[in-house]
């Protein structure tokens, strides 16, 4: 969905981070385009989470080094809640249960909340009742999940559902959806990825970290990039997933030994 | 009579009651002369004066409790003046002499501004001149026959009705801080509501403020009779300061045949400052009586403030059939101190009991539920259902429960659940990702929390409440 008068949402340079004192990310460049679709794969451990986290404003992780630009402005700088107000929005790996808080209060707060940072209307809980409906139907989410508290007692697909059902009410900038697929079953996966899809417009754009070639099936990726070790170690196209799937990371390695050997 | 004592009372005449506090204050400390005093400056019956004496022999016999899980300096009996003439709060002439700070507070809290003008003491406008309300307010009681005057009053209009129930809830020698109360207390409040009638609003201590502070010893006694309801609030979510560190209350509830007492209480005492230097210490004795058959008390608290808390609002469930009910939210902060609970006592046939309890510590606050339910042998068919909740805040504060069970017949059925749960960083980085910043998402699991107890309270005291709660925790989360 690149158009030719696309611009720059992310610029991320050189960007080094660490938690608890051990360094995980270590100088990491990406550019991400208004209308594209960015993959990061790589194995466990590599650091996917922890960029996605850091990029999102996670205060347990201190950037030690680099820099990022979100539509120009300096990201690092925001709190996590300016950052997702801005249209940073990030799709949890593991989804965190709020017991007592009602979803649809809940969902009501952030629309609300996101409304008033651009100035547009704010919803009463009927108008809200509505807006959430069709919201709903994007990922053919069951509106009983409304009534019940935040991700509590959801499945692990479920959880990633609803994930999805906040993306479509806040409408972000950038989503970076760490994980998304997995926990779900066939079906749902592809429901959930086509409600991306529908929420794809040449103006947003969305990192998508998975493990597996199947859902690039369903979203086509204009770049997939390898994470390994906190660094990016190889970008290529929807191709290069295909490859992975096939002969795994460890060729990669010696390549981008290689090459940094030269 | 001593002529030491004939001069100390002569004296506050000689001055009146503009004179500064110290020379219309008695000296510090307790002896059975000062309690004649204070019966005499109050004009009091001599049954009244027996009944003072009475729980302060007790109260020489007695040592101060240690079982309760909060920790204070040694409290100096002898180092407190227990009587100072009734003195009018310092009137303000404008907004503007008011603390910042208390601004602040009603600023979030979201209280009117003529409230705002008489929690604080400014001089209010005419159309909301505080005793033009109060007026009104005691008309309407009056048409319904509903008495609620101040416990001096009472003493004064109804003494009949005092003496038949003063102590009949809880006795000058229950416990410690009861004795004491009932030796030196000075005021309070008092509340009768008649046969068959529905008091027609809630009842609330907030009209009955005059302008003199409610000293640190109140009273406060309530009877229902036969088929009648009250709903009774005490406090407000506005900070209560006070220059008295010892508040030892004490509050007996009576409830005959098939009426109910809803009494809900907020209460937001100074608790010191971030250091834990200062603040109130709050040891209430809080009973009530369920004499009749199908009487009912519900007891909703949300404890806020003070720097330490020691308060079990009980049911004595005599009546067959009747209910105890205890809501409660305790929430601590920086170095307060709470342990509250309460005591359900099944004594009638098919009595029930509920016991809902939300505790949230915070900073390196100490909160601690503690609840007895006791099933006599004759309690048949008794049931109580018990659940505390702690929620925890930060990891250098505490939550405890301390459940106490006692069973002595076969047919009651008693069950008991807890949980611990904490607000974590990734909690809060949860909000924040959805662009929730810290304070509003700190509300709204509270709240979350809270609901059950928040359902019982009135509207607008559920809504203060929720902005109160939100307030105290400023700062202490992310
Ligand atoms: N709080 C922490 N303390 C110590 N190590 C941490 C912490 N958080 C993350 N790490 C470590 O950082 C590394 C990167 O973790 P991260 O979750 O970013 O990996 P990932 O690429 O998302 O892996 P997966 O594919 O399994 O989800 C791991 O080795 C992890 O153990
Ligand atoms: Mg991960």
């Amino acid at each position: 969905m690149i158009s030719s008068n696309s611009k720059v949402i992310l610029e991320v340079r050189n960007l080094s981070a660490s938690v608890a004192g051990i360094e995980i990310l270590k100088g990491i460049n990406l550019t991400v385009r208004s209308g594209e679709v960015h993959a990061i794969m790589g194995p466990n451990g590599s650091g996917k989470s922890t960029f996605s986290k850091v990029l999102a404003g996670h205060p347990g992780y201190t950037v030690t080094g680099g820099e990022v630009l979100f539509e120009g402005q300096n990201l690092l700088e925001l709190p996590p809640e300016e950052r997702a107000r801005n249209g940073v929005f990030l799709a949890f790996q593991y989804p965190i249960e709020i017991p007592g808080v009602s979803n649809s209060a809940f969902l009501r707060l952030t629309y609300n909340t996101q409304q008033a940072h651009r100035g547009g209307e704010e919803l009463d809980p009927l108008e809200f009742n509505d807006f959430i409906q069709e919201k709903c139907k994007i990922v053919e989410m069951d509106p009983s999940f409304l009534d019940r508290s935040v991700n509590e007692g959801f499945s692990g697909g479920e959880k990633k559902r609803n994930e999805i059902l906040q993306m479509a009410v806040l409408d972000p900038r950038l989503a970076i959806l760490d994980e998304t697929d997995s926990g779900l079953d066939i079906d749902a996966l592809r429901i959930v990825a086509s409600g991306v899809n529908k929420l794809m417009t040449p103006d947003n754009a969305v990192i998508m970290v998975t493990h597996y070639q199947r859902l690039l099936n369903y979203i086509t990726p204009d770049f997939v990039h390898v994470m390994r070790r906190g660094r990016i170690i190889k970008t290529g196209g929807k191709e290069l997933a295909l490859e992975l799937e096939t002969r795994g990371y460890d060729w990669l390695d010696d390549e981008h030994q290689k090459a940094a050997s030269v | 009579m001593s002529t030491t004592l004939e001069a100390l009372i002569n004296r506050p005449y000689e001055y009146g009651f503009v004179t500064d506090i110290e020379s219309d204050a008695i000296p510090k400390g307790l002896s059975e002369d000062v309690i004649r005093l204070i019966s005499k400056k109050k004009n009091e019956p001599d049954w009244l004066l027996e009944f003072r004496l009475n729980a302060y022999r007790h109260w020489l016999t007695m040592t101060e409790p240690v079982w309760a899980n909060v920790s204070h300096a040694k409290i100096d009996y002898q180092d407190i003046i227990y009587y100072s003439a009734p003195k009018p709060k310092k009137k303000l002439a404008s907004m503007d002499e008011v603390d910042p700070e208390l601004l602040r507070t009603f600023e979030k809290l979201g209280v009117p501004m003529h409230e705002r003008k008489m929690l604080a003491n400014v001089a209010v406008d005419v159309i909301f001149d505080s005793v033009s309300v109060t007026t009104t307010y005691k008309e309407k009681l009056a048409e319904v026959g509903i008495i609620f005057c101040s416990f001096s009053e009472a003493v004064q209009h109804h003494p009949e009705l005092v003496k038949q129930y003063l102590g009949s809830v809880v006795p000058s020698a229950d416990n410690f801080f009861a004795a004491l109360n009932s030796a030196v207390f000075t005021d309070g409040s008092f509340c009768y509501i008649p046969k068959n009638t529905r008091c027609p609003m809630d009842l609330s201590t907030y009209f009955r403020i005059n302008n003199a502070e409610s000293g640190q010893f109140e009273r406060t006694l309530i009877i229902a009779e036969e088929g009648s309801h009250v709903s009774y609030l005490e406090g407000c979510t506005a900070p209560r300061f006070d220059t008295n560190q010892l508040h030892a209350a004490v509050v007996e509830l009576v409830v005959l045949d098939n009426a109910e007492i809803k009494y809900s209480t907020v209460q937001n005492w100074y608790a010191g400052d971030e250091n834990g230097v200062g603040g109130i210490y709050n040891f209430v004795t809080k009973r009530g009586l369920c004499k009749g058959v199908n009487s009912k008390i519900s007891w909703t608290q949300v404890e806020t403030g003070s720097a330490i808390t020691w308060k079990y609002p009980s049911c004595v469930l005599l009546g067959d059939n009747s209910i105890g009910e205890f809501y409660s939210v305790a929430l601590t902060n920086h170095h307060q101190q709470a342990d509250t609970g309460t005591k359900m006592i099944h004594i009638g046939k098919n009595t029930r009991s509920r016991i809902v309890s939300k505790g949230i510590s915070a900073g390196q606050s100490n909160n601690s539920y503690r609840g007895l339910v006791k099933i006599s042998a004759k309690a048949d068919g008794a049931r109580n259902y018990s659940q505390c909740d702690s929620m925890l805040i930060g990891s250098a504060c505490g939550a405890h429960t301390f459940p106490y069970i006692e069973v002595m017949n076969s047919t009651a059925k008693v069950e008991h659940e807890a949980s611990t749960s904490r607000i974590g960083e990734d909690q809060m980085f949860y909000f924040a990702s959805r662009g929730i910043g810290g304070e509003e998402a700190v509300s709204m699991i509270i709240n979350g929390f809270c609901k059950e107890v928040f359902n019982h309270l009135p509207m607008e005291f559920a809504v203060e409440a929720t902005k109160l709660l939100g307030l105290k925790l400023e700062g202490s989360v992310g």
